[in-house]
């Protein structure tokens, strides 16, 4: 393979407002015709590095070089003029266009004054065909899955004339089996001339795909290397800067009596979707119930049916041997449930309020922070100050803005929040993603601390390796329903758990009602 | 009963059709104004301020250069630059849009009566200027076809330019590059910005032409019948406008139809003004069906919403 | 960093306003200096015109408590506009057409006229939270039809038809708010809007309400999630936003008028957007930026009477101000710089 240098960076250096540096001085090479991995943990600066290479940033210093020359990008235009595309984790579509349309958006074919739409059917069509990504011109994105979005994203890239295609975490909303084709189909890229940047944090598939990779570490390279060249040890190292062990020491189950379930729960979205699909079951005193499946395949909704966010059109829900199907979302709070939610910053708090507004939303009716009826400043100081120091918070002042704290730093205050409630039953939606890792550890030991002290858990994450490592059992949605369930963890893989998640393997009726008892 | 016979008379008269297109128009320019910008994602409540604006600038203009075009060009231009303004605080400092059209609305209501006094010594109306009319059209063969000749033919020049305007905005959204991409921006701003359109220059371009619109709204109030203008004479127009643009959810056609309710209402509290019902009645009744309009379309919207899902849980 | 951020950028918004307006003076008046001293010091030049400050600010006082509550519940209703106008024509009825004794009557017409603001309050609320409308567009038009309801009521039945122009029968003696100091228009409203600040700030920061209305107002999907009935928080905060408009409306018609003559709304709403802005929605902070706004009015009041400048110049100052206060990004560059340096040698 020749190697020729086509994307380079010098000492690049973005420091966003507020201060926060992301990247400082990044220097990397990529070379013509190879798959490149850029490696680091959440918050390493992997994002920033990629806008910047795309136009979306403007490097605050430094320098970057297509083909050896220097360019400045003032927008993603001038990166796609250069040859640049780019696959975004979250999709850049436009979701009530057609597939061809958004193909087509920005570089439209022309007949006459109009956009000539009956062309862009046709480009579409020959392009899935080259490049064997198969797609249907004519539907709604809206409609389409995932996978076929994610296609649509990188013909979006190829028919703009990309040659460097950067691929940000392809994979975080593929089944392993649609994870396997996506790589076929990088590969075939790979073969046509293509050069591939793929962000990732998943080892193994760097080592199956890529040839070289490139590590970050808060903000700064660690270096590129062959990839043959390293272990995932050696990897770990330079990504995180210490041997952590993730694998969690828990003691042997030992479960008190079913306390919360879940009957038949149905739920029906706006568009007339079945999002949950006849869901039953049980948790038990000191249990940990993990569920799995693909984010969007009814996971979110049954939480937030739990919760009460929701209104199921069937089904009951009881805690404690209540049923609590047709409360408020304040009286299930009351009777017992916490809930840390998937988007920390969207649900789970007010960013622009203070810390001490943000720590008092569950208990800030009560009289436990009133003096003669009225809120009490200093009951409301030492009751945050107790979350911050138990929960090892790292802020400057009480009183500050909670969005200028780091993610972990707020996961933090809110897993605090929700775990001082004391509940019966404590609901973690993804509770650690995008967070360091000195956050993911301390959060998992919370959550192993709270198993212990007998609470019902129940843990939904998208992070197989999370599930496998915190749960009692297992079950695995797809499409809104249950397909399987694994009542001791001990007696499953990532790799069976992906055929569940992707409705290849399914489990029989009696199995899965076994989740569900009285 | 007098009053429904005196209804049931004017619902018969051509006349009253030809004011309900008359009162319609400026409430239907602006209107497909507030659609372009609210498609690209900014709400402009500077409208009733830029109409505002407009009127007086087409006024003033016309009687300096004693020309009623280069008048009508200069309302325009003022459409073009407050909406630009508007624009640059929204989109270059982050300012809300609402806040910042509020402030351009003050600044209207105060700013033409202090330059209306700094010209003509009146803070009312500008009679004393000699301003100029933009003409009226008649249409050959429909003039001479009783009932709807008389409906359609002879109105204004900008009401004829806004029922053309109505199938140019449907036709943009639809079919050009420009309509696609104000639909993009307004919807998922990301993905436009991904593929290289710079969704601050279509939102300019689009708060732009909802200025340039509002614009000729203005022209018309002030430089269409009355040839006057006179401080406030708006009238909330701007705001109407923003309620039928809800209703229409993007669609200019029904815009236009939106558009008309406000002036078949408008056309009928003129002719009303005589019958035993008072006269605030009447003046409120427009503001009052749009009001109700727009309330019954909200809410027909979230039904069918709710009947859609409830109907596919019960399939289930 | 961000306190003093902000305050650099207020005295700048302040220093453009200023500038502006001095220019504008400078460009179009032959006494500019005449215009320019009692534009910015005519109401330090006696008692009368300094108290005049105080009871000009009443009026808005009110409307900024309503405008920012309204905006720190997370809405965008004008709905104050009209609560305003109906509580004087509210008062109006009362005053003339009920004989009650001195004390009770004022007291009468303020609770009369702060529930019938609320309950006008709560429409664009009621519409929200049931059939999905926008509270801005929905009040808006509401605006025009209760000050048109107000114009027919006071037509029909309070109007005096000797008086020649728009106007009412005379309140009676027992229906006024005397004023407190002799000579001066500073009167017992100013007292009352004060209370109403003090009641305000406590609801916002020291009841469970008051927090309701806060995480709403910044996040309304952390509130639903938090078990917060935000249905409930935005229909009362805006009777109760509507209730302090209808008292000023009252206040402002018993202190400061002999009889109901407003032929146009008043523009206090349309004020109150730009108290709320400077107070931060903050009800302690009100008084002063009501009070800055009437000191301006004043010093106009006085220019257009001493010299050629018309008084709407104050209109141009306020749209300046509000839109140089708002705009986030305004000298957005000098503090980034002042940040990337501050975190580059850190």
């Amino acid at each position: 393979m020749e190697q020729r240098i086509i994307l380079e960076t010098k000492n690049i250096t973005k420091v966003y407002p507020g201060g926060v540096v992301a990247n400082h001085n990044v220097n990397i090479q990529i070379q013509k015709g190879e798959i490149h991995a850029l490696v680091g943990e959440n918050g390493a600066g992997k994002s920033t590095l990629m806008k910047m290479l795309f136009g979306m940033l403007t490097p605050t210093s430094g320098q970057i070089l297509v083909d050896g020359q220097e360019v400045h990008f003032t927008s993603s235009s001038d990166a796609i003029a250069k040859g640049l595309g780019m696959v975004h984790q979250h999709f850049m579509q436009v979701p009530s266009m057609t597939v061809a349309d958004n193909l087509i958006l920005g570089a439209e074919p022309k007949h006459g004054l109009s956009v000539d739409r009956k062309k862009a059917v046709e480009i579409t069509e020959e392009l899935s065909k080259k490049y064997n990504l198969k797609v249907d011109a004519r539907e709604k994105v809206e409609d389409i899955s995932l996978a076929m979005r994610q296609k649509l994203e990188i013909l979006k890239a190829l028919y703009r004339g990309a040659h460097i295609l950067i691929l940000d975490e392809p994979t975080a909303v593929l089944t392993p089996q649609e994870t396997e084709e996506l790589f076929e189909q990088l590969k075939l890229l790979r073969e046509k001339g293509h050069t591939i940047i793929f962000i990732s944090h998943k080892l193994n598939e760097v080592k199956e795909l890529c040839n070289r990779m490139t590590i970050l570490r808060d903000g700064q390279t660690m270096g590129s290397y062959d990839i043959a060249e390293l272990d995932e040890n050696e990897i770990s190292r330079l990504m995180v800067g210490r041997e952590v062990s993730l694998d969690i020491q828990k003691e042997e189950a030992d479960f008190g009596k079913a306390i919360f379930s879940v009957k038949d729960l149905v739920y029906v979205d706006q568009f007339g979707k079945t999002k949950v699909d006849h869901v039953s079951f049980s948790i038990r005193e000191g249990q940990i119930l993990g569920v799995a499946g693909i984010d969007g395949n009814g996971q979110s909704e049954l939480v937030e049916l739990i919760v009460g966010s929701l209104k199921q059109a069937n089904g009951t829900i009881t805690l404690k041997g209540n049923d609590l199907s047709k409360e408020s979302v304040l009286k299930r709070q009351e009777a017992g449930i916490s809930h840390v939610s998937e988007d920390r910053m969207k649900y789970g708090s007010a960013p622009k309020l203070s810390l001490e507004d943000n720590a008092i939303s569950k208990i800030y009716y009560t009289n436990q922070l009133k003096t003669r009826g009225f809120l009490d400043k200093k009951k409301i100081a030492a009751f945050t100050k107790k979350i911050l120091d138990g929960f090892l918070v790292k802020y400057d002042n009480p009183k500050q803005a909670i969005s200028e704290l780091s993610g972990g730093n707020v996961q933090k205050l809110i897993v605090g929040r929700e775990y001082d409630y004391d509940p019966d039953l404590m609901i973690m939606n993804q509770p650690t993603r995008g967070i360091d890792v000195g956050a993911i550890e301390f959060i998992r030991k919370k959550i192993i601390d709270m198993r212990q002290r007998k609470k019902a858990i129940l843990l939904v994450s998208a992070d197989l390796g999370e599930i496998l490592s915190l749960s009692d059992s297992v079950l695995v949605m797809n499409e809104g329903r249950i397909v399987g369930y694994i009542e001791d963890v001990k007696h499953t893989t990532e790799k069976e758990l992906g055929l569940y998640m992707l409705g290849v393997k399914e489990d029989s009726k009696e199995q899965i009602g076994g989740a569900y008892c009285e | 009963m007098g009053i429904l016979q005196d209804i049931f008379k004017t619902l018969s008269l051509p006349e009253f059709y030809f004011a309900m297109f008359r009162s319609a128009t400026p409430v239907l320019l602006t209107t497909l104004g507030a659609m372009i910008a609210s498609r690209a994602g900014t709400n402009n409540i500077a409208l009733e301020g830029t109409m505002l604006i407009s009127a007086f600038v087409g006024v003033v203009i016309s009687a300096f250069s004693q020309s009623a075009w280069i008048g009508f060009l200069g309302a325009i231009l003022a459409g073009f630059i407050v909406s630009n303004i508007l624009a640059y605080f929204v989109l270059k400092l982050n300012s809300n849009a609402v806040i910042s059209g509020i402030a351009l609305n003050t600044f209207a209501s105060g700013g033409t009566i202090f330059v209306l006094y700094l010209i003509t010594g009146e803070k009312g109306a500008s009679s004393s200027l000699p301003s100029l009319k933009l003409p009226s059209i008649t249409i050959p063969f429909i003039e001479d076809i009783p009932v709807i000749g008389t409906i359609l033919s002879g109105h204004h020049i900008l009401t004829y330019a806004a029922m053309i305007l109505v199938v140019v905005v449907w036709y943009m959204f639809r079919y050009t590059k420009l309509g696609m991409h104000i639909r993009a921006v307004g919807e998922s701003p990301d993905a436009a910005e991904s593929v290289g359109i710079s969704v601050k220059r279509v939102k300019y371009i689009a708060l732009s032409l909802s200025g340039i619109l509002t614009g000729m709204a203005g022209a018309f109030l002030s430089m269409g019948y009355l040839g006057i203008f006179s401080s406030g004479m708006t009238a909330g127009r701007g705001y109407i406008a923003l309620a039928t643009q809800a209703i229409a959810a993007g669609n200019a056609v029904i815009g236009m139809f939106a558009s008309l309710l406000f002036g078949f209402c408008a056309s009928l509290s003129n002719y009303l003004q005589s019958s035993g019902i008072p006269l605030q009645f009447i003046q409120m009744m427009p503001y009052l069906i749009i009001v109700i309009a727009y309330t019954i379309y909200c809410g027909m919207t979230e039904r069918n919403k709710k009947i859609k899902q409830r109907k596919a849980g019960d399939t289930k | 960093m961000n306190k003093k951020f902000t305050s650099v950028r207020l005295v700048c918004a302040f220093g453009i306003a200023i500038a502006i307006s001095i220019a504008i003076i400078f460009s179009i008046s032959e006494e500019p200096g005449t215009a320019i001293f009692n534009l910015f010091l005519g109401p330090l030049q006696s008692k009368r015109h300094f108290f005049d400050v105080f009871a000009s600010s009443v009026p808005l006082i009110f409307t900024g408590l309503a405008l920012g509550l309204v905006f720190k519940s997370g809405n965008f209703s004008m709905i104050a506009d009209a609560a305003l106008y109906t509580g004087g024509v509210v008062t109006a009825a009362i005053a003339i057409k009920l004989a009650l004794p001195a004390g009770v009557h004022p007291i009468v017409i303020l609770i009369v006229a702060g529930v019938v603001g609320g309950i006008i309050g709560s429409i664009p609320a009621f519409l929200k939270v049931y059939f999905h409308t926008n509270e801005l567009v929905t009040s808006l038009m509401l605006n025009y039809v209760f000050f048109y309801l107000g114009i027919f009521i006071v037509n029909k039945f309070l109007i005096d038809r000797q008086a020649g122009t728009f106007a009412s029968l005379r309140y009676q003696n027992t229906a006024t708010l005397p004023t407190l100091l002799r000579g001066t228009k500073f009167h017992v409203g100013f007292l009352i809007a004060i209370v109403v600040v003090i009641l305000l700030y406590i609801l916002v920061y020291k009841t469970k309400f008051g927090y309701e209305i806060r995480i709403s107002g910044s996040n309304p999907e952390f509130a639903k999630y938090s078990g917060i009935n935000t249905k409930k928080v935005i229909i009362l905060t805006q009777v109760i936003a509507g209730a302090v408009a209808g008292i000023g409306g009252s206040v402002e018609q018993m202190a400061m008028y002999p009889r109901f003559n407003w032929q146009d709304s008043p523009s206090y709403a349309w004020d109150g957007v730009i108290i709320a802005i400077l107070s931060g929605n903050n009800p302690k902070l009100v008084p002063f930026a009501a009070f800055f706004l009437a000191y301006i009015r004043v010093g106009a009041d006085l220019m257009s009477r001493r010299s050629d400048v018309q008084n709407e110049l104050v209109s141009i100052i306020q749209a300046v101000l509000i839109l140089f206060i708002t705009a986030e990004r305004f000298m957005a560059g000098w503090k980034q710089r002042q940040e990337a340096k501050k975190a580059l040698e850190g």
